[in-house]
C-alpha cells in the first residue's frame, strides 16, 4: 500500500472530526475530506449549540442530574418508539464520558443560554456555538497530524469484495486508504431526492442546514448494497420564518411565537392545537403540519400583549392596527377573520402564564387550543410566515454497536460511519434537542478507535 | 455618524439577538439580548462596549460568503470611530482620526522637536542641574501644563457628549467598583472564561493581546505615576530632580516604561498578524501611530534616564519631552480616546446590569 493514509474519513463535521481525533491518537495517519471550503466546513454541525448528556449528578455546567431512563423515556417520547434500545442506551451511557473528552480536546461549555432554561438541566451549550466547537477539533486534529483537505467530494468508495480500496473524488483524485469512516451527513440538500418522497411540494421546503450534505456517498453505499435504516420518505422539519435563506439560515430563522399564536393556513382556517405542550417540546412537529398545508405555508398570529414573550426573530414581524388589514397585508382570505373570531369567543377566563402549561384552553372549537388560549384583541396585530424548514433527514446507513457498516448482510472489514449518516438507527423519527450532537460524537470516536484498531 | 454603518450595525445585531450563540464571550452579547430594539445611542453604547476580541466572528454561522454577512467586530469598530469623531470636541479636530495617523504623528514629532529645542536653546544659561541644565522647570510647566489640561478638557466634552447620547445618568458608586475592575483585568478581552482573544492567529484563542494590553495599560499607569510622583517631590517636599535609584519617581518611571515599551512592541506586533478585515480599516494607520508613539515616549524615558552624564541627553531630552507632548496634543484625538470611551460604556453597562 503506497498511500500516506491509513484512515480516510469523509465528511468534516463534528462526528467525522470526533473520528479523526481518535483515530490520530490511536497513531493512525488520518485524512479528513470535506466537501465544504472552509468557511462552511463542519456540515450542520456548525449550526448547533448544545450536547444532550446524562449525568448523575452535577457535571461541567449542567445541574442536578439527568440519569438514563429519564433520558431513554425522553427519546422514547419523541421517537414513539422507534428506535434501537440497545444502541440508544449505549449512545445515553457514553455521553457523560464524552464531556470532558470534549473538553479536553478544545470544546468549551457554556451555562444555557438566555431564552432555553428549560435545557440547562440536559444540554450542555457550547460557548460560541457548534461553529466554535468544530473550529477547535480543527484545530486539535490538526495540531496531532491529520491532514486536511476542503472542497473534496468523495463520489465513489471503492470495494472489492466487501473491503474498501479507495475512495473516487469529484476532481477526478482517487485516494487510497486502509479504513474508511463515513461521516459525511443525510441527503436533505438534495432537494431532488427530497421530492421522491414529498412530491413537488419539497421544492418549496427550506433546508436549515449545509447545502453540502447531498448524499453522495450515502446513495452510493446503499447503490453497492449497504444495509439501510430509517424511513426513506421522511426528514425533520420545523416550522421556520418563511422569508430565511434557502439555506444554512440556522438557528436565527426559528419561530418561538407558535404557542402565544393562533396558526392558519392560506385559506385562513387553523389546522392545529398551537398550544398543545411548551414550545422545545413541540417544535419539531410544526415543519410536518406546515408542509402538509396548501403551498407549504401558514400563518403565526398574535397581538401585542405576546410581542416580547418569545425570544426576537431575525426579520420583523408583519404589522397592522387591524386583523383585517393585517389578513390584507399577508394576501389572506376573509374567512381569516372568521377563524379568529371564532377563536376569540371560545376563549375562556383564567389565569395566562407563559412559562408553563397554564391549561388556559378554548372551548367548543376544533381543533382546540389547550394552553395559552387568550383572544387576539390588543393591536398592533403581528404576524409571521411560517414554511417548512428541514433539518436532517432518517434514511441512513445501518450499524452495529461498533459503528460498523453492513453490506449484504454481513459487516463489512473496514468501513465503519457515525454521526447523521447512521442516526436514524437510533432517531428513527422526531427530535431531541442536542441527541444529534451526542450520536455524533459517541460514533465518532468509536469509528475512530475501532478504524484504527483495524489499521494498527 | 455614517446612518449607513449604523443601520448595517442594527441589522447585524438584530440577528445576533435572534442567534445568542455568543452570549458568553463579553459583555456586549448580554447587554444586546436586554432588549429587542435598538437606538443610535443603544448601537453606539455597544459599540464602545465591545473590545473587538472577536470571538464572535470566528463562532459564526453567518460570517461572509453567507448571504447575512456578519462581521460584529468591523461594523462596531466603524461605528466607535464615527462615534469618537462625532463627539470630538472642538469638532474641527476629528478629521485628526483618519488614516493619515502615521504622517500626522511624525510630523507633529518633528515640529515639536524643533520648537522644543530652540526653546531650550533660549534657557540653557538658567543654571539648573541635571535636565534643568538645558530646560528651566518653569519653561517645562509652561509648556506641559496647558498642554495636559487642555486635551483633558476637550475629552472631558467629548465623554459627556457621548453620555447624553447613550442616555446615561448618574454613576453609582456599585458601577464605578464594577467598571474598573472589568478595566484593572481587561475582562473583555478574556473571551468569557479567560481563554482570551481570537487575534493574532485566527480561531486560535490567545491571552497575549490581553498581557500586552496589560503591559501597556499598567506600564503607562506607573509611567504616570512617576511624574506625578517627581511633581510632589519638586513641588511639597522641595526636591527637584534628579532623582536617585530607590526614588518614586525611579521605582514607578523604570519598571514602567519598561513594560510600556514591551507592551507596545508587543501589541504592534500581533496588530501585524491580526486580520485587517474585522476592524476599521479607516483609521488603522491612525492606530498604529498612537502605539508607536506610546512606544516612543516609554523608550526615549528610559533611554534618557541611561544617557544622564553623557552628551546624547540633552537631544534625548528634547526628544522624549516632545514625544510626551504629541500624545498628550492628540490625546482627544488619536486611539488614546479608547480607554476614556470603553471606561464610561463599561460604566453605563455596569449600571445597567
Amino acid at each position: 500500500m503506497t498511500s500516506p493514509f491509513d484512515i480516510i474519513v469523509v465528511g468534516g463535521g463534528n462526528a467525522a472530526l470526533c473520528a479523526a481525533i481518535e483515530a490520530a491518537e490511536a497513531g493512525a495517519r488520518v485524512l479528513i475530506l470535506e466537501a465544504a471550503p472552509k468557511p462552511y466546513r463542519g456540515g450542520n454541525s456548525r449550526h448547533t449549540r448544545n450536547f444532550r448528556c446524562m449525568h448523575d449528578g452535577p457535571l461541567s455546567v449542567l445541574i442536578d442530574s439527568y440519569g438514563e431512563d429519564e433520558y431513554f423515556e425522553d427519546l422514547m417520547r419523541v421517537t414513539k418508539g422507534n428506535t434501537d434500545e440497545v444502541l440508544a442506551r449505549m449512545v445515553i451511557r457514553s455521553s457523560q464520558e464524552c464531556l470532558p473528552w470534549m473538553a479536553a480536546h478544545g470544546v468549551r461549555f457554556q451555562p444555557s443560554l438566555s431564552g432555553t432554561l428549560s435545557l440547562g438541566r440536559t444540554n450542555a451549550f457550547f460557548l460560541g456555538g457548534g461553529k466554535a466547537l468544530v473550529n477547535a477539533y480543527y484545530r486539535t486534529a490538526q495540531a496531532m497530524g491529520v491532514e486536511v483537505r476542503y472542497e473534496a467530494e468523495v463520489v465513489h468508495v471503492g470495494m472489492t469484495e466487501g473491503v474498501f480500496t479507495h475512495v473516487d473524488l469529484k476532481n477526478g483524485t482517487q485516494i487510497e486508504g486502509r479504513a474508511l469512516v463515513i461521516a459525511s451527513g443525510g441527503f436533505q440538500a438534495d432537494l431532488d431526492w427530497l421530492a421522491e418522497a414529498w412530491g413537488p411540494a419539497a421544492l418549496n421546503f427550506l433546508i436549515r442546514g449545509t447545502p453540502y450534505n447531498r448524499g453522495v456517498v450515502l446513495r452510493d453505499m446503499l447503490d453497492q448494497g449497504a444495509g439501510s435504516v430509517g424511513d426513506p420518505t421522511q426528514c425533520h422539519a420545523v416550522a421556520i420564518d418563511g422569508r430565511a435563506p434557502k439555506f444554512d439560515g440556522g438557528i436565527v430563522t426559528r419561530l418561538d411565537c407558535v404557542p402565544f399564536s393562533v396558526v392558519v393556513n392560506k385559506e385562513g382556517q387553523r389546522f392545529y392545537d398551537e398550544g398543545e405542550d411548551v414550545w422545545p417540546k413541540r417544535y419539531a412537529i410544526w415543519g410536518r403540519l406546515v408542509a402538509a398545508q396548501p403551498d407549504q405555508v401558514a400563518y403565526s398570529i398574535i397581538d401585542a400583549r405576546s410581542r416580547d414573550l418569545f425570544m426576537p426573530s431575525v426579520f420583523p414581524p408583519i404589522e397592522a392596527d387591524t386583523l383585517d388589514a393585517l389578513r390584507i397585508r399577508l394576501g389572506l382570505p376573509e374567512e381569516t377573520l372568521h377563524t379568529i373570531e371564532t377563536f376569540n369567543a371560545a376563549c375562556g377566563a383564567g389565569k395566562f402564564s407563559p412559562q408553563e402549561l397554564d391549561g388556559l384552553a378554548t372551548k367548543g372549537i376544533m381543533p382546540a387550543k389547550t394552553n395559552w388560549a387568550r383572544p387576539l384583541t390588543q393591536p398592533p396585530y403581528y404576524a409571521y410566515e411560517l414554511r417548512p424548514g428541514v433539518t436532517f433527514t432518517y434514511l441512513g446507513l445501518q450499524v452495529d454497536e461498533t459503528a460498523r457498516v453492513r453490506a449484504n448482510g454481513v459487516p463489512l472489514a473496514n468501513v465503519w460511519a457515525a454521526g447523521e449518516i447512521m442516526a436514524g438507527s437510533i432517531l428513527g423519527e422526531g427530535y431531541l434537542a442536542g441527541f444529534g450532537m451526542t450520536i455524533g460524537t459517541v460514533f465518532g470516536r468509536i469509528a475512530g478507535r475501532e478504524a484504527a484498531d483495524h489499521v494498527s | 455618524m455614517s446612518a449607513e454603518t449604523l443601520q448595517d450595525a442594527r441589522r447585524q445585531i438584530e440577528i445576533c439577538n435572534a442567534c445568542r450563540y455568543c452570549e458568553g464571550y463579553c459583555a456586549v452579547f448580554p447587554a444586546i439580548t436586554r432588549q429587542t430594539a435598538f437606538a443610535d445611542g443603544d448601537i453606539t453604547q455597544l459599540a464602545n462596549l465591545c473590545h473587538n476580541c472577536r470571538g464572535c466572528y470566528y463562532a459564526c454561522q453567518y460570517t461572509e460568503p453567507h448571504e447575512f454577512a456578519i462581521n460584529l467586530p468591523r461594523v462596531l469598530a466603524e461605528v466607535r470611530t464615527d462615534s469618537w469623531k462625532e463627539f470630538a470636541w472642538p469638532s474641527g479636530f476629528a478629521r485628526a482620526y483618519d488614516k493619515h495617523g502615521v504622517v500626522m504623528g511624525s510630523i507633529v514629532v518633528l515640529c515639536l522637536c524643533v520648537l522644543i529645542f530652540v526653546a531650550g536653546s533660549l534657557q540653557r544659561a538658567s543654571g539648573g542641574e541635571g535636565f534643568y541644565a538645558y530646560m528651566s522647570h518653569t519653561l517645562m510647566v509652561a509648556i506641559f501644563a496647558p498642554a495636559f489640561v487642555l486635551p483633558l478638557l476637550a475629552t472631558f466634552v467629548s465623554l459627556r457628549r457621548y453620555w447624553v447620547h447613550v442616555g446615561g445618568g448618574p454613576i453609582t458608586l456599585h458601577s464605578w467598583r464594577c467598571a474598573l475592575q472589568d478595566v484593572a483585568h481587561m475582562r473583555d478581552l478574556g473571551g468569557g472564561q479567560g481563554q482570551g482573544c481570537n487575534y493574532e492567529d485566527e480561531d486560535r484563542f490567545s491571552n497575549a493581546r490581553r498581557i500586552a494590553h496589560q503591559l501597556t495599560l499598567w506600564g503607562f499607569v506607573l509611567c504616570f505615576a512617576s511624574t506625578a510622583s517627581g511633581t510632589i517631590l519638586h513641588y511639597v517636599f522641595d526636591l527637584p530632580a534628579p532623582y536617585g535609584l530607590l526614588s518614586l519617581p525611579k521605582l514607578f518611571g523604570i519598571p514602567g516604561g519598561l513594560m510600556l515599551s514591551a507592551g507596545t512592541l508587543w501589541m504592534i506586533w500581533l496588530k501585524l498578524c491580526a486580520d485587517g478585515g474585522l476592524s476599521d480599516a479607516r483609521v488603522r494607520g491612525g492606530d498604529m501611530a498612537f502605539v508607536l508613539l506610546l512606544f516612543a515616549v516609554s523608550t526615549s524615558g528610559l533611554l534618557l534616564y541611561a544617557s544622564a552624564g553623557t552628551g546624547r541627553m540633552p537631544h534625548l531630552l528634547t526628544f522624549h519631552l516632545a514625544t510626551v507632548l504629541a500624545l498628550f496634543l492628540t490625546l482627544p484625538y488619536s486611539k488614546f480616546v479608547h480607554g476614556f470611551y470603553r471606561l464610561a460604556a463599561t460604566l453605563w453597562n455596569a449600571d445597567a446590569t
